[in-house]
């Protein structure tokens, strides 16, 4: 058996998008490995679930009716007894929050090898897995001895599945143990509300780690005022209580889609990106020019933002 | 109570680097404590703090003797004692699996016994995010990834977990647990002075995998890192050269194009 098991991820009702990307990456592992690729979901309306993970390319879906949102506890019972009855030879799972907040937990329960926030799956007599370390500065190729293993896959690498398939749906039982439930889901909090929706804003002007000290922030202001832009930031700024949470763009924070956008010292690590790389214009002002926020600009300045901000301030005050 | 936090000693590359077949030399790396983990540290010092009844926080690292000095860091803010594993099978190892961490971590936890284990939610460089939820199956202890906010009632902890675009889920777990601490979860306090000084006479135990009963055989796990490598840039950013005011006049030229400034 060479199958691979891709497992969803949902929240609130729907399925995220990673689930789609996950069913992708799963079958092109499946189809190096000449198997067939199970999709799971665990909780929720499954039976809605699975009509829309039954993408093309996916030959089984398999749903665990265990509660109506994610809860780690039930899904690391129900992806170990799935893999324990499947025998597959990989089990994807998404490098999502969730994710990571229960894949780890199968691998342990089911001693496999993890590798998780895979940016590349190769198969050539064996798994190679890429990957990112040094905040993407460096990208290194990990091999998986023979067996199975446990991955998680970074959103966005790969393409949604599409596509009607004619998987078969199978309703899984699962024997949960409640005493293994240690964690109880009490709720959901939209957090960042407040005056400003960065959202809605047509040009934005955000600021990163390089802007150092929090008097410093001034300048930025500054510039916003000038440009009659919004002002928003990357998350090591809403960390230190600089400006508040509704002004962070990122993964965690605000999906923002400006006709511009203007990143003053901010590096760009992937879950930044992931809420900003929507933008018509990227511009970015930085001293690192390796700094991965180069790679998805449409222009930009190697240099210091302590000098550039002033020019700029100046020219368009004048 | 006990509060074990997790803590590591990371590595940073510079800007301009090389990399010499599997490695980067070490002339291009900077060692710090690893971000996450300072945030984990100052939850667990602000709980001894705040607590009634004695609270004694213990760090666990893996890493080399270079690391005692950010173990120090972490005596230096409130830690208590700290506890470092290493070993020449430990060294030797390129990647390690972070359930192997995990296994190592929880010989030193099995034997500390804590009421609470803190850990950051990822290692700043080899960003595998997985230790602490894989370290608290081991230990059979409840678990909740990516907090960013908590309270410690009776038997339970209310948390906060930090979702995707801007959600947050409230959950409780049953004590013990091991807890993934995020980033802003708090303001991590720099070490004092008389922090510094008196961190120098705090117990720092150091421990190889056979003090720990463990095989140093634990850490030939599955994986084994075959190619390390810049990734190759795929920008066609436009770069403006020049002095600060010579490009500050091209991106006014975008800028305005954009319709920005435009009354």
């Amino acid at each position: 058996m060479s199958d691979v098991l891709a497992v969803a991820d949902h929240r609130r009702g729907e399925l995220r998008p990673v689930s789609y990307e996950l069913l992708t990456a799963g079958r092109e592992l499946a189809d190096a490995l000449d198997g067939d690729l199970h999709a799971a979901v665990v909780g929720g309306n499954v039976d809605r679930f699975a009509d829309k993970l039954d993408c093309e390319g996916v030959d089984a879906i398999h749903t665990v009716a265990e509660g109506s949102e994610f809860n780690h506890d039930v899904t690391v019972a129900a992806v170990t007894a799935l893999f324990e009855a499947l025998d597959p030879s990989a089990v994807v799972m998404p490098n999502s929050v969730n994710g990571l907040d229960y894949a780890p937990a199968v691998a342990t329960r089911l001693s496999l090898p993890l590798v998780t926030d895979a940016v590349a799956l190769d198969y050539d007599d064996g798994l190679t897995v890429t990957r990112e370390m040094y905040g993407s500065k460096v990208e290194t190729a990990v091999a998986v001895d023979e067996g199975p293993v446990a991955l998680t896959v970074r959103g966005g690498e790969w393409p949604a599945a599409e596509g009607v398939g004619e998987a078969a749906i199978e309703a899984f039982e699962v024997d949960i143990d409640e005493s293994s439930i240690r964690s109880t889901v009490r709720g959901f909090e939209e957090v960042g509300a407040g005056d400003v929706d960065i959202s809605e804003a047509e040009f934005i002007v955000s600021v990163g780690r390089g802007i150092e000290e929090e008097e410093n922030l001034e300048l930025v202001e500054e510039l916003a005022d000038a440009l009659d832009a919004t002002l928003a930031a990357s998350r090591p700024i809403v960390d230190n209580g600089w400006l508040p949470k509704n002004r962070q763009v990122g993964q965690s924070g605000k999906v923002v889609t400006p006709k511009v956008y203007l990143a003053l010292g901010i590096s760009g690590a992937v879950q930044h990106v992931a809420g900003m790389k929507g933008a018509d214009t990227i511009i970015a002002v930085n001293t690192d020019p390796d700094a991965p926020i180069f790679d998805i600009a449409d222009y930009g300045i190697v240099d210091d933002l302590f000098e550039v901000v002033p020019e700029l301030i100046e020219r368009f005050e004048s | 109570m006990k509060i074990l936090v997790t803590v590591k000693e990371v590595a940073a590359v510079a800007d301009d680097f090389e990399i010499e077949g599997l490695e980067i030399p070490e002339t291009y790396l900077e060692y710090d404590l690893n971000e996450w983990d300072d945030y984990a540290i100052e939850a667990a010092v602000r709980i001894a703090e705040d607590r009634d009844e004695e609270v004694e926080v213990v760090a666990v690292t893996l890493g080399p003797e270079r690391s005692e000095e950010t173990i120090r860091m972490a005596l230096a803010k409130g830690v208590d004692r700290a506890v470092r594993v290493w070993d020449d099978a430990l060294a030797e190892a390129d990647v390690l699996d972070p359930t192997t961490t995990a296994r190592i971590i929880a010989a030193v936890a099995e034997r500390e016994d804590p009421d609470l284990v803190l850990s950051g939610v990822q290692a700043a460089d080899d960003g595998f995010g997985a230790t602490g939820v894989a370290l608290a199956d081991l230990l059979d202890m409840g678990w909740a990834a990516v907090v960013n906010d908590l309270e410690l009632g009776e038997g339970e902890a209310s948390v906060r977990r930090e979702l995707e675009g801007g959600v947050e889920e409230l959950t409780t777990v049953d004590l013990p647990a091991v807890l993934t601490i995020q980033t802003g979860i708090n303001e991590p306090r720099y070490a004092s002075l008389r922090g510094i000084r008196q961190a120098q006479r705090k117990e720092l135990a150091v421990h190889s995998l056979a003090d720990l009963d463990l095989d140093p055989a634990v850490v030939d796990d599955a994986l084994t890192l075959t190619r390390l490598a810049k990734p190759e840039t795929e920008s066609d950013a436009t770069i403006f050269e020049g002095d600060p005011g010579e490009t500050a006049a091209e991106l006014e030229t975008v800028l305005r194009d954009a319709g920005v400034g435009a009354e």
